[in-house]
């Protein structure tokens, strides 16, 4: 440890990473407040009506899903015209952020010739697009 | 003294009576709808006020506390869990990898392994009877109880000579000590237990929705050889990339309700600005001992749920 006390520059994949965290963290809640906003001031009509909602919510997903019928895996893009359904699109937008920041990385690795380091993250990729293919399904 | 120990006390008792209010009121018991995300946006406001100076995740008290005083399935308390976590670590992840507090180095192996097994956890925690997970739940919750009590911690471990495969992935990094004004260097070595460490607390974090902070700074921190700072940061790190595979597999089942997400997701981020601030001015050694007894309380609740003693 020394006692040097600056600052100390973090290496440029890092940084990279941060200013592209930071933007898609910011659109992602900025459309999650937006969408969740028109829902509850009703200024988009709901799949779900707001009142049913206490006598639905009770019941395991699949239930709620038979009740309501209401889509799974993409099937909710179809509806984002809906006031509660639009809501997903600001939480998919977070839930994907990670995939962005990851892929701008991989040029930067393979240039220095960080080949070990462009894999784990397209692995990383991999994993988040696997699930988010809807392909792996589960469910009561 | 006196002071401090009044305003602690009062923030307990506001997140029991809130918790506790939105236990009375049963759903159908005309309840306006509305009543109910803004129970839970205020439960959740107190949440993340406690979350920080008791130095716990919220979302680590978010699924145990709403799964147990709230009406809604778990399966939807477990989907929106996991967006609190996902957008509390997405929230500090630019500010942890600036100041180097967090390692992207460090954090990328671990995560993958993690993220790959949670999305196996989510799958399983979405197939098994609801009973049976509110059982493991208190189980774990619990357990985290027990880590809280009686787990060290070391500010910089002494890691003599990292292991060859840290060594090949050059895990290592500089940061700046706040408190001291020191550069500190680091390493870290049994990078081969801490992925193994990894690949199961991502089974955890996707099966109950809860954020896994409370696994990974000690696995980090104890078993790998990471100062605690880079530690807390790094886990950020980990769990924003780990739930947002776990995440997917609850948007795609149709377990993420806005109703019950968004409400979490905004009073816990508000929440915990507000405790960051309050961090000098409350007495953090108070707060974590009453977040022990909120989460036993919640803990043994869950347990004693999942086995049908107090449904």
């Amino acid at each position: 440890m020394k006692n040097l006390g600056g600052p100390v520059a973090q290496p440029p994949e890092q940084m990279r990473y941060a200013t592209w965290l930071d933007w898609g963290t910011r659109v992602g809640l900025v459309v999650l407040l937006a969408s969740f906003a028109a829902y509850v001031l009703g200024l988009a009509e709901s799949h779900v009506p707001v009142s049913r909602l206490p006598e639905l919510w009770v019941h395991p997903v699949g239930r709620f899903l038979e009740l309501t019928n209401s889509p799974t895996g993409w099937g909710w893009l179809a509806l984002v015209h809906r006031g509660d359904i639009a809501g997903l699109l600001g939480i998919a937008i977070l839930a994907g952020s990670s995939v962005a920041c990851l892929l701008a990385l991989v040029p930067l690795y393979l240039a220095r010739g960080d080949r070990a380091f462009a894999a784990v993250c397209l692995a990383e990729v991999a994993v988040v697009l696997l699930a988010a293919s809807g392909w792996l399904s589960g469910g009561h | 003294m006196t002071m401090r120990r009044a305003a602690t006390l009062g923030l307990g008792l506001w997140l029991l009576s809130a918790s506790a209010q939105a236990a009375a009121a049963a759903p159908g018991s005309g309840v306006p709808w509305w009543l109910w995300p803004l129970g839970l946006f205020v439960a959740c406001f107190v949440m993340g006020i406690v979350a920080v100076p008791a130095g716990i995740g919220g979302g680590t008290l978010f699924v145990p506390i709403v799964g147990s005083f709230f009406p809604f399935h778990l399966d939807f308390v477990r989907g929106a869990g996991l967006l609190v976590a996902l957008a509390s670590a997405l929230s500090a992840g630019p500010m942890l990898l600036r100041n180097g507090l967090g390692s992207l180095r460090l954090a990328l192996p671990l995560a993958v392994m993690a993220s790959a097994s949670s999305i196996g956890g989510a799958m399983l925690g979405l197939a098994m009877p609801a009973q049976m997970v509110q059982m493991l739940l208190g189980l774990v919750v619990l357990g985290i109880v027990v880590l809280m009590l009686v787990s060290r911690k070391s500010e910089f471990p002494q890691v003599e000579r990292p292991d060859a495969l840290s060594q090949a992935l050059a895990l290592h990094g500089v940061f700046v000590d706040g408190a001291s004004r020191r550069t500190v260097s680091w390493q870290v070595h049994r990078s081969v237990p801490g992925l193994f460490v990894f690949l199961g607390i991502g089974v955890l974090a996707g099966m109950f929705g809860i954020g896994a902070g409370w696994a990974n700074v000690p696995a980090l921190n104890l078993l790998m050889g990471a100062p605690l700072k880079v530690a807390a940061g790094t886990s950020s790190l980990v769990l924003s990339l780990v739930d947002s595979s776990a995440a997917w597999v609850y948007i795609n089942q149709g377990a993420v309700l806005p109703m019950i997400a968004v409400p979490s997701v905004v009073g816990m981020m508000l929440g915990a600005r507000i405790g960051a601030r309050l961090l000098n001015v409350l007495k953090g050694s108070v707060i974590r001992r009453l977040v022990i007894v909120v989460l036993l309380f919640a803990g043994a609740r869950a347990l004693l749920k999942g086995v049908g003693v107090w449904p």
